[in-house]
């Protein structure tokens, strides 16, 4: 199977190969702190329908500003971020490192959260929390608090309730990095499993080569000082993908691209 | 690594029955003793204070208006049972209404402060200096301004007791979560969603500490308003009671009004702990026993 190499950072945009409808994209977007930190250079970034994007960088390359850019909780200082169907951007989902879970909420509490904000009944909207619950494994712990939970339950209550209000986009900033590697691939395996079934687009910040390889179809390669990016890399390995992908040759060989790529960014840096 | 030969693990390898280990053994018995030690030293030693108190003033014959006996304390709480309750009610009343208005108080401000920074800045100094100020240095004043006795005795309670009630909740309703934060942000709440679902129940186990703080503080605040402000009469409370016996030299009706206001002062404790941890035992990590 092939796999292309898009080098120059303005080309992230244009067509894509399955020509996915655009839903949202950041054009040329810079962010600048005070008055001479620049967090974000020249950002372009077209998001698709179905993508699951992944951005790669060492810590520091402005990978969380844009997606801080992209839920609307920053403005650009510079650049627009654009909306195809505005009504996408009122309706994100977000998972954090954390779980960032109500600690004084049982499990379908805070996974009914983003619909109470909206002020929907927890009537009306019963059937979805289940379905959800049952999606994330976690039908029988509905009434559980988040303190009896392991960390991956609690990562899993946290997608949950990413999903529960069937969000288009969905916004993850290293959600794994602090699990275990055990629990965190089978959190990766889960998490392409959820999303063949829900279809929606997932952008997905971490600092992991093989997680981006193994998850994404599209790895954006970024580098700071200021931070920008650096390359686009496609994985067109079709999903689902197994462990059987994460043993191939082509799995190794975009790793070993990947990998390539992220150091000449860490290079573009002095230390780190 | 070698296993020692010995009797103990050869039954483990066997395997017959569970296998209780020298540790296991050591620490079920610690657990033991915990569990006995946990109420029978305190109430030993109380009983021995006790005791001891009793038995040395009959041995040393010490006068009873220079130290009454326990059992002489105890006979006077009963004997003076009818009026002795009539002034508790007073000192309890005035207790819990200073309690309450603290909480309203010191809660609503600090709700006041975390919606608007300015109002913060603007009133901050004045709440300091409330603080900051002794209370007995402005008792004349007070008494001079306000001409209601109860309102002002509740006044000089409040004071005393809304001060770590707002401190606490301030500092619980700014440290929510930032993620959370962000998550309300993202979800487009309201300001009186994100109080009332996110800062409210994360400021809650602050809040209740600054209760129980308060709750001994409004007690005080009420036995000093009283012995600053004076009265008398059937509305005189526990206070002017203490104050009442001592000028007359009747030092075992001053035990006994006193022993009254450290059992209210005890019981104050132990509901507003119970309340707690009704409030916070299915979540919060201070209400929890570990196993």
């Amino acid at each position: 199977m092939a796999s292309e190499i898009m080098t120059s950072p303005a080309s992230a945009g244009g067509d894509t190969p399955n020509k996915r409808p655009l839903l949202a994209s950041l054009r040329h977007v810079d962010k600048v702190f005070g008055t001479d930190v620049v967090a974000l250079k020249d950002m372009s970034l077209d998001i698709h329908q179905g993508d699951f994007i992944s951005l790669l960088g060492p810590s520091g390359c402005g990978k969380s500003t844009a997606l801080r850019i992209i839920t609307g909780l920053m403005q650009p200082s510079r650049g627009k971020m654009h909306w195809e169907d505005p009504e996408a951007a009122n309706n994100l989902g977000v998972v954090f490192q954390e779980p960032t879970l109500m600690p004084w909420a049982t499990v379908e509490k805070n996974v009914y959260l983003p619909h109470k904000l909206k002020g929907t009944p927890k009537s009306r909207v019963q059937n979805d929390i289940d379905e959800v619950l049952e999606l994330v494994g976690l039908d029988k712990f509905a009434g559980a608090y988040p303190r009896e939970l392991s960390g991956g339950m609690k990562m899993r209550v946290s997608i949950a309730r990413a999903l529960a209000t069937r969000p288009r986009l969905i916004l993850m900033d290293e959600p794994f990095a602090a699990l275990d590697e055990i629990t965190r691939q089978k959190l990766n395996d889960d998490l392409l499993h959820l999303k063949s079934k829900i279809n929606c687009t997932v952008i997905f910040v971490t600092h992991s080569v093989f997680e981006s390889v193994f998850l994404s179809d599209r790895i954006v390669v970024m580098a700071r000082r200021p931070g920008r990016v650096i390359e686009e890399i496609r994985v067109d390995a079709p999903y689902p993908r197994d462990l059987e992908f994460r043993t191939s040759a082509e799995y190794g060989e975009i790793a070993r691209r990947t990998s390539d790529a992220l150091l000449s960014a860490i290079g573009d840096g002095d230390d780190h | 690594m070698i296993t020692e030969d010995t009797a103990e693990n050869k039954a483990a390898l066997m395997g017959s029955g569970p296998v209780v280990d020298s540790e296991e053994a050591a620490r079920q018995r610690a657990k033991k003793v915990e569990k006995i030690a946990g109420f029978a030293l305190p109430i030993g030693l109380f009983v021995a204070l006790i005791g001891f108190w009793e038995y040395w003033v009959v041995a040393a014959e010490i006068p009873h208006y220079i130290l009454p006996s326990p059992s002489v304390i105890i006979a006077k709480l009963f004997e003076n049972l009818p009026s002795l309750s009539i002034s508790w009610w007073t000192t309890f009343k005035i207790t819990v209404g200073a309690l309450v208005l603290a909480m309203l108080g010191g809660g609503g401000l600090a709700v006041l402060f975390t919606q608007s920074r300015r109002i913060e800045q603007a009133l901050m100094p004045y709440v300091i200096v409330l603080q900051v100020t002794p209370i007995i240095a402005i008792a004349p004043l007070i008494f001079l301004y306000i001409d209601s006795h109860m309102v002002r005795v509740l006044f000089v309670a409040w004071i005393v007791a809304f001060f770590p009630i707002l401190s606490n909740s301030a500092l619980g309703l700014r440290s929510t979560d930032h993620n959370l934060n962000d998550l309300f942000t993202i979800y487009g709440a309201s300001r009186w969603q994100r109080l009332r679902f996110l800062q409210l129940p994360s400021a809650l186990p602050s809040f209740l500490g600054g209760m129980r703080i308060a709750g001994g503080l409004a007690l005080i605040g009420a036995v000093v308003a009283e012995f600053t402000m004076g009265s008398g009469g059937n509305a005189a409370g526990l206070a002017f009671r203490i104050l009442e016996a001592s000028y007359r030299l009747k030092v075992p009706d001053m035990f006994a009004a006193l022993v009254l206001v450290i059992l209210t002062g005890v019981a104050i404790y132990l509901i507003l702990a119970w309340v707690t941890w009704k409030l916070l035992h299915k979540w919060h990590e201070s209400a929890i026993t570990r196993e």
